[in-house]
């Protein structure tokens, strides 16, 4: 009985005279070889050579922070929950006085983990994260020689006040006109000054 | 009494309310409710999100009520026909209500530890629409302690009254209630009184949104994060009989254990609530019922905590015993 319609009868009839030769079939292969030299290589000279990456490629996270140097994450836990791969885990503190040039709102993550080996890149933590906090960069992880060297902390993740990441490519133009509304002005800071009526 | 409330019929007996006939049909018909609250007397007829249209008096006065009723304060009568969800009008009227009560309320649920079990965020998913439509500024307070154990976030609010409510009756001398009216109303203390009674932890309870929250609690975990198991103790203040919200084997929260409707099934004592938080202290009895549609759902721990259970039921009757613990 045959499983599939693919499968091949295999013949033990003898070789032809020319199959005997061997010469011939050897050139044949030679040929094909040869015709290699003269075609696209299919490989680059990485690192020296990279290959171009698209605007939106989904690298290594980075975690924002806004304009005034103060970290948009406010530890919600939607990119931990939202995550597949259960990568991410944080832990969260209150913000004490004198911390809000720190920290943008009144509770922050003061531990923040993304496990690199785990994560799979997909993208899901940066869709839900409501702060815009977390995205995905065109980084490439880097590689480790131990297993726990890949669970990145926030010395890891948050971006340098000097060095900032540029996310700007993978905001659509519709999230940037959505975040102009007057309509969104009431998720600013809040200043924890009790206003008069 | 018969009543058909979205063409379903049922004999309810007399001075029931709309709501709660609705509800003893089931999940599918009841309204919403965000200020009722059937332990409490009293209380319901604030927020408006329970509105329905009565399409028939009674049989005696087969006409229909000119407006909308809200049904946690209307009684059935014989013969009433009540339409709920299958009246595009009452739909969108609540839709209306949900925007009345955004209004206000603060887009931080990244930051409330309310989120996840806060009713109002749930309205808000099933009702509301996407977007706001308020451009003006929302009020604004200063977070206060209410004592040691209870956070007051005034901007989050939705003034239920249910948090007063149970002060009156559950505890024996109210020292919060609201000041002033409308738009400036508030919920406040004698100049920041301390709320200092066994039983007055139940306001977070009753808190349809987090406006009070626990202090001890404050920030410690998201509460998707968390296992709530049913378990109890030997209380000589309450009935003993709490939910224990764990994260691995710490105990970061305990509160009293919600039915179908989110209302606490019996009050329990501050003692419980603050003072008891070690796994220790508590006789676990198995994980709390969480519904599908719940984000604490999302820790899919329910069904791995039954099979733990059913395993240890199935060692205990063979007498298993781990090999250190052997005699």
């Amino acid at each position: 009985m045959k499983l599939t319609n693919r499968s091949k009868v295999v013949s033990n009839k003898e070789q032809s005279a020319m199959e005997k030769m061997y010469l011939p079939g050897i050139l044949k292969g030679m040929m094909i070889t040869g015709s290699h030299l003269f075609k696209r290589r299919a490989t680059v000279k990485y690192p020296d050579e990279l290959r171009p990456i698209a605007a939106v490629y989904r690298g290594q996270h980075v975690l924002k922070r806004d304009e005034n140097g103060a970290e948009r994450c406010t530890a919600c836990g939607l990119c931990a929950v939202a995550c597949p791969a259960e990568a991410i885990t944080m832990e969260s503190a209150e913000r004490k006085k004198g911390e809000e040039g720190l920290y943008r709102e009144e509770k922050y993550a003061s531990t923040y983990e993304i496990n690199m080996l785990r994560c799979i890149f997909c993208g899901l933590c940066e869709e839900a994260c409501p702060k815009e906090a977390i995205f995905l960069t065109d980084r490439i992880v880097d590689v480790e020689f131990e297993r726990e060297d890949f669970v990145y902390g926030k010395d890891k993740l948050v971006e340098k006040v000097d060095k900032r990441v540029d996310v700007t490519k993978r905001q659509t133009i519709e999230v940037a006109e959505f975040k102009k509304l007057p309509g969104l002005k009431h998720n600013q800071v809040f200043e924890g000054k009790k206003l008069k009526h | 009494m018969k009543v058909t409330i979205d063409g379903i019929e049922i004999d309810v007996p007399k001075g029931t309310t709309i709501l709660q006939a609705a509800r003893m049909i089931g999940p599918e018909v009841a309204p919403p409710a965000m200020c009722y609250y059937t332990k409490l007397k009293t209380s319901g007829g604030y927020c408006r999100t329970c509105i329905v249209r009565v399409a028939q008096g009674s049989t005696a006065n087969p006409n229909p009520m000119p407006k909308p009723v809200a049904s946690c304060r209307t009684e059935v009568m014989d013969g009433m026909v009540v339409e709920n969800y299958t009246n595009k009008d009452i739909v969108e009227a609540r839709k209306g209500v949900v925007e009345f009560l955004l209004m206000n309320h603060p887009l931080d649920c990244p930051v409330c530890d309310q989120a996840g079990e806060c009713k109002l965020q749930d309205l808000g998913y099933e009702n509301g629409s996407e977007k706001t439509r308020y451009e003006f500024k929302r009020r604004e307070y200063e977070v206060i302690d209410i004592g040691d154990k209870i956070k007051l976030h005034m901007t989050r609010c939705i003034l239920c009254y249910r948090c007063v409510k149970t002060a009156e009756q559950i505890t024996d001398g109210r020292v919060h209630g609201v000041i002033h009216r409308g738009d400036a109303a508030e919920i406040s203390t004698y100049i920041e009184n301390v709320i200092d009674n066994d039983f007055s932890g139940n306001v977070i309870d009753v808190c349809p949104v987090g406006a009070l929250t626990d202090r001890t609690f404050r920030f410690k975990q998201r509460v998707w994060f968390t296992k709530p198991v049913d378990a109890h103790r030997k209380c000589d203040k309450c009935c003993g009989k709490t939910r224990v919200w764990l994260k691995g084997d710490e105990v970061v929260r305990v509160t009293a254990r919600k039915d179908q409707w989110d209302e606490v099934e019996e009050f329990i004592c501050n003692s419980c609530r603050y003072d008891h938080k070690k796994t220790s202290d508590w006789v676990i009895e198995g994980p709390s019922p969480i519904q599908r549609n719940s984000v604490i759902s999302q820790n899919h721990y329910q069904n791995l905590n039954e099979l733990k259970l059913k395993l240890l039921k199935q060692q205990n009757a063979l007498g298993f015993m781990p090999i250190d613990k052997k005699p």
